[in-house]
């Protein structure tokens, strides 16, 4: 340490009044700052080629087959990789592990070639096998994977999951050799090479796993830090608990030479006012979301950073079909044409979301649903009259049911005073802790309630098979068979992608028409990405295709 | 001293299976468990987590099977963060949240012992007001006010200090040592100001004023010792409170302590995290108290013949 003349004589100012409180101030000093100022982790990243990334909260687990998040599905999807990619825009499936793959004309059969030059990221070979022994994990009950249902697409996995067959060889998976895997399906399922991109699917590597316990069991060290061994374009290097996750680029990587970034830091951080602070001092360069109150901010500056894409997800409010009042389906109908939802949007959630008419968002897999909802306060009026209540006389004060957070509660004011005015109803507002409106919400303890659904998978089937009868996210106690066969039966048995949009659309009809839920919007991702990063292109899963992008400068 | 301390620590022992007992149970007995998710969880998949975690069993069988691992220094495995322990996770955020409490402690202290001393020496002056006013404002001002106002100017207007991080990038602990420090320095001042006027009114002052000794002599030698006792009292609750109250400071500045554990595991009913993380904080505060209140007897001459009166 150098010693400053200046500082001697601070020194001997204070010695007058108490050596001791000059000898507390100096350490303090001396420990808070540095030396000299520190370049900025964007600007230093742009030259290492190392993106610093927002992450929202500490992950929880990084096995593919136990980890349920978004943020977990970030670094996951950085350093594992599955047979089958996405196109970065349009989700298109595009050669991972697999080179090829063949289709057998019945949709049932999939044959995927390996690539000879796929390795895992300490060297060993990755073969067909991998992915048998990962989904026969994956399957394995005791793992509590709450995604195994991911894999039940493939034949006899719901069976051998559910015990009813012991022998993991009736399940539709087999390595033909070490550069073939055949996977057969229960059903033609369109959407299956989009599942094999899902963190559920993914390869692990099955010596590590056994080094550190038993394949079924929960909560053992292979993912962590020095041991987690992986097939992705990056590697993790270094998890520092609430700190950071580093990864690293693989050299064992098969497609190595295109990856651009050195490396990913991820940082789990949870408050978006921080993360938009950070991001503003160049310590980040995405976030993981922006603060709603400065989203009109970044949008009157016709800010370049600020990025809102579609997000396949529904916004939407359960009815609870057992609630006396609500058991009229005109009334039910009546309440959802009574939003309106272009105001909604503009005035309350203000992050470009866009109003929803129908569950499934439009553009789902090519599907365009058309709705029978619409905003009309005059029909709405009416349904409520013919149902009983005209101009709302007589009808009973119903709840709103929402988890406690500021933005669910301006929504429900919203719908209060629109409900008030366009029905003369009265609403109440509930507010709950999270879990106790889970609990309460699953007991079906409520009379309407807040609900969000984030799509797995680009399919209008993630939507629509949520409400088929005694499903686990259903919740309003509607029920109808017909909607039930047509989901489980017809829709799978279609030939045509289009005639099995048409049987979608059948009975997404039939859910608006009886009306058990509300849709309001579809959401929007919306963050902050520097102007630096390239190759980062909003799609409808908000997912990053971190082998796809660099860094470049601009001055 | 030594009998009291070892009757102290002896009375410490029921309270801590008190609170055990009481976090053990509310935190069982609130609606929604550590798997239950917005996605349906299949009763399968639950069941199967449930067994992993004994949560199948009764719910006394728990209880004590706990407490035995906890009589061996065992919190258990976290709920949320498979295959992390809680023990991990303590040592993980107990060294950062140690040292932002260290540094908030010595702002405090340098800055309110000054102020207060100072308003004691010209009592009723603008040496007095000023200071006084600024301490009560710093009581009032709540850190998750405080700690944004500074970003806002030192971070990002001025932009000479960083935002967040902890260790990270140099200086980047300075703001939130500040932040966190400002409430408990502005309490000190008040507490030393009272002190100090008190015993700068005693006669043993006006025995050393009479003698001629200069001003600051009187205040360093004579007074300082009798005048902090308010705040030696002080210290230990302070650094309980500095240790267990940083999760504000933490989440605004972006720190990896023990705080950020503490609320979250109580939304993700990560029951072991809760528990774990209550025992130890109650710990630190018992010991913290047990030695504020030895320091205070080593001070007091008065104190020191009470205990040995008693004993």
């Amino acid at each position: 340490m150098i010693f400053h003349p200046e500082k001697q004589s601070i020194h001997q100012t204070f010695s007058i009044f108490n050596k001791t409180f000059s000898f507390l101030m100096l350490m303090l000093f001396i420990s808070l700052t540095g030396c000299g100022s520190g370049e900025s982790n964007v600007s230093l990243g742009n030259k290492t080629g190392i993106l610093h990334w927002g992450n929202g909260t500490e992950p929880a687990s990084l096995d593919p087959h136990i980890a349920t998040g978004v943020p977990e599905h970030h670094i996951m999807s950085s350093v594992m990789e599955g047979l089958v990619l996405k196109d970065r825009r349009s989700l298109e499936p595009r050669p991972g592990v697999a080179e090829s793959w063949t289709i057998s004309d019945d949709g049932r059969v999939y044959t995927f070639k390996l690539r000879d030059d796929a390795r895992w990221s300490n060297g060993d070979p990755h073969i067909a096998n991998d992915y048998v022994w990962s989904w026969w994990r994956a399957l394995q009950p005791a793992l509590g994977n709450q995604y195994a249902y991911m894999l039940f697409p493939i034949k006899n996995a719901k069976r051998y999951y559910d015990r009813e067959t012991e022998d993991f060889g009736d399940v539709g998976v087999k390595a033909l050799d070490q550069r073939t895997l055949q996977v057969t399906l229960t059903n033609p399922t369109p959407y299956f090479l989009q599942l094999l991109d899902h963190y559920s699917l993914f390869p692990v590597h099955q010596a590590t796993i056994e080094k550190f316990g038993n394949a079924d069991q929960r909560g053992t060290r292979w993912s962590y830090e020095g041991n987690l061994v992986s097939n992705g374009p990056f590697k993790l290097d270094e998890w520092k608990i609430n700190r950071h996750i580093t990864v690293t680029r693989n050299l064992h990587y098969w497609d190595n030479d295109n990856v651009a970034l050195n490396g990913i830091v991820f940082k789990p951080v949870e408050n978006t006012v921080t993360e938009e602070r950070m991001f503003r001092a160049g310590q980040l360069h995405v976030t993981s979301s922006v603060p709603a109150d400065k989203i009109s901010t970044y949008r009157k500056s016709n800010s370049t950073e600020l990025k809102i894409a579609p997000y396949l997800g529904t916004y939407f409010y359960r009815l609870n079909i057992k609630t006396p009042q609500l058991q009229d389906r005109r009334v039910r109908r009546a309440l959802g044409m009574a939003i309106d939802r272009e105001k909604l949007v503009e005035n309350i959630t203000k992050g470009g979301q866009i109003p929803a008419y129908t569950m499934t968002p439009p553009g789902t897999m090519g599907y365009y649903p058309k709705s029978t909802l619409a905003f009309d306060p005059e029909g709405a009026k009416n349904l409520l009259s013919e149902a009983g209540y005209p101009n709302g006389e007589g009808f009973p004060t119903i709840e709103i049911l929402y988890n406690t957070n500021e933005g669910h509660r301006k929504i429900a004011v919203a719908l209060q005073e629109m409900w008030k005015e366009y029905l003369n109803i009265d609403i109440k507002l509930l507010n709950q802790e999270w879990k106790v409106y889970l609990a309460t919400e699953s007991a079906g303890d409520y009379q309407i309630s807040r609900g969000g659904w984030i799509g797995d998978y680009v399919d209008p089937n993630n939507f629509l098979d949520m409400f088929l009868c005694g499903g686990g996210n259903n919740r309003t106690g509607w029920c109808n068979e017909e909607y039930d066969r047509l989901i489980l039966e017809v829709a799978p048995s279609q030939s045509s992608h289009e005639e099995r949009l048409a049987v979608f659309q059948q009975a997404e009809t039939m859910l608006l028409d009886d009306m058990p839920i509300i849709p309001v919007y579809t959401y929007t991702s919306v963050k902050l990405v520097d102007s630096s990063v390239e190759n980062l292109d909003g799609n409808i899963m908000n997912q990053a295709m971190y082998k796809d992008i660099y860094l470049s400068p601009r001055q | 001293m030594y009998r009291f301390a070892l009757g102290r620590l002896a009375q410490a022992i029921p309270v801590l299976l008190m609170v055990i007992t009481v976090t053990f149970f509310l935190i069982h007995s609130a609606p929604g468990g550590p798997f239950s998710a917005d996605k349906a969880v299949p009763p399968e998949v639950i069941k199967a987590l449930e067994e992993q975690y004994n949560l199948n069993q009764p719910i006394w069988q728990q209880y004590l099977s706990y407490l035995g691992d906890v009589i061996q220094g065992d919190f258990g495995p976290s709920f949320k963060y498979s295959g992390r322990n809680v023990n991990e996770l303590i040592a993980a955020g107990l060294p950062i949240t140690a040292e932002l409490a260290f540094y908030a402690m010595l702002v405090a202290l340098s800055v309110g012992i000054f102020a207060g001393v100072g308003a004691a020496m010209r009592p009723n002056t603008a040496q007095d007001y000023i200071p006084m006013t600024g301490a009560m404002i710093g009581i009032c001002m709540p850190s998750f006010l405080l700690g944004p106002l500074l970003v806002l100017v030192f971070g990002i207007y001025l932009d000479w200090l960083p935002v967040s991080g902890w260790g990270d990038i140099p200086g980047d602990k300075i703001l939130p040592s500040i932040t966190l420090g400002t409430g408990y320095a502005a309490y000190i001042a008040r507490l030393s100001r009272g002190g100090m006027l008190e015993v700068l009114s005693q006669d043993y002052i006006r025995t050393a004023r009479a003698k001629g000794l200069r001003e600051p002599i009187i205040i360093i030698k004579h007074a300082l010792r009798g005048g902090l006792i308010p705040v030696v009292a002080f210290l230990g609750p302070a650094f309980a409170g500095l240790l267990s109250g940083s999760f504000v400071v933490e989440t605004i500045f972006q720190i990896p302590g023990l705080g950020r554990f503490y609320v979250q595991a109580a939304f993700n009913r990560d029951y072991t995290l809760i528990l774990g993380m209550t025992i130890f904080l109650s710990t630190l505060i018992i010991l913290f108290n047990l030695l504020s209140d030895m320091l205070a007897i080593w001070l007091n001459p008065k104190l020191r013949q009470e205990i040995k009166g008693a004993n």
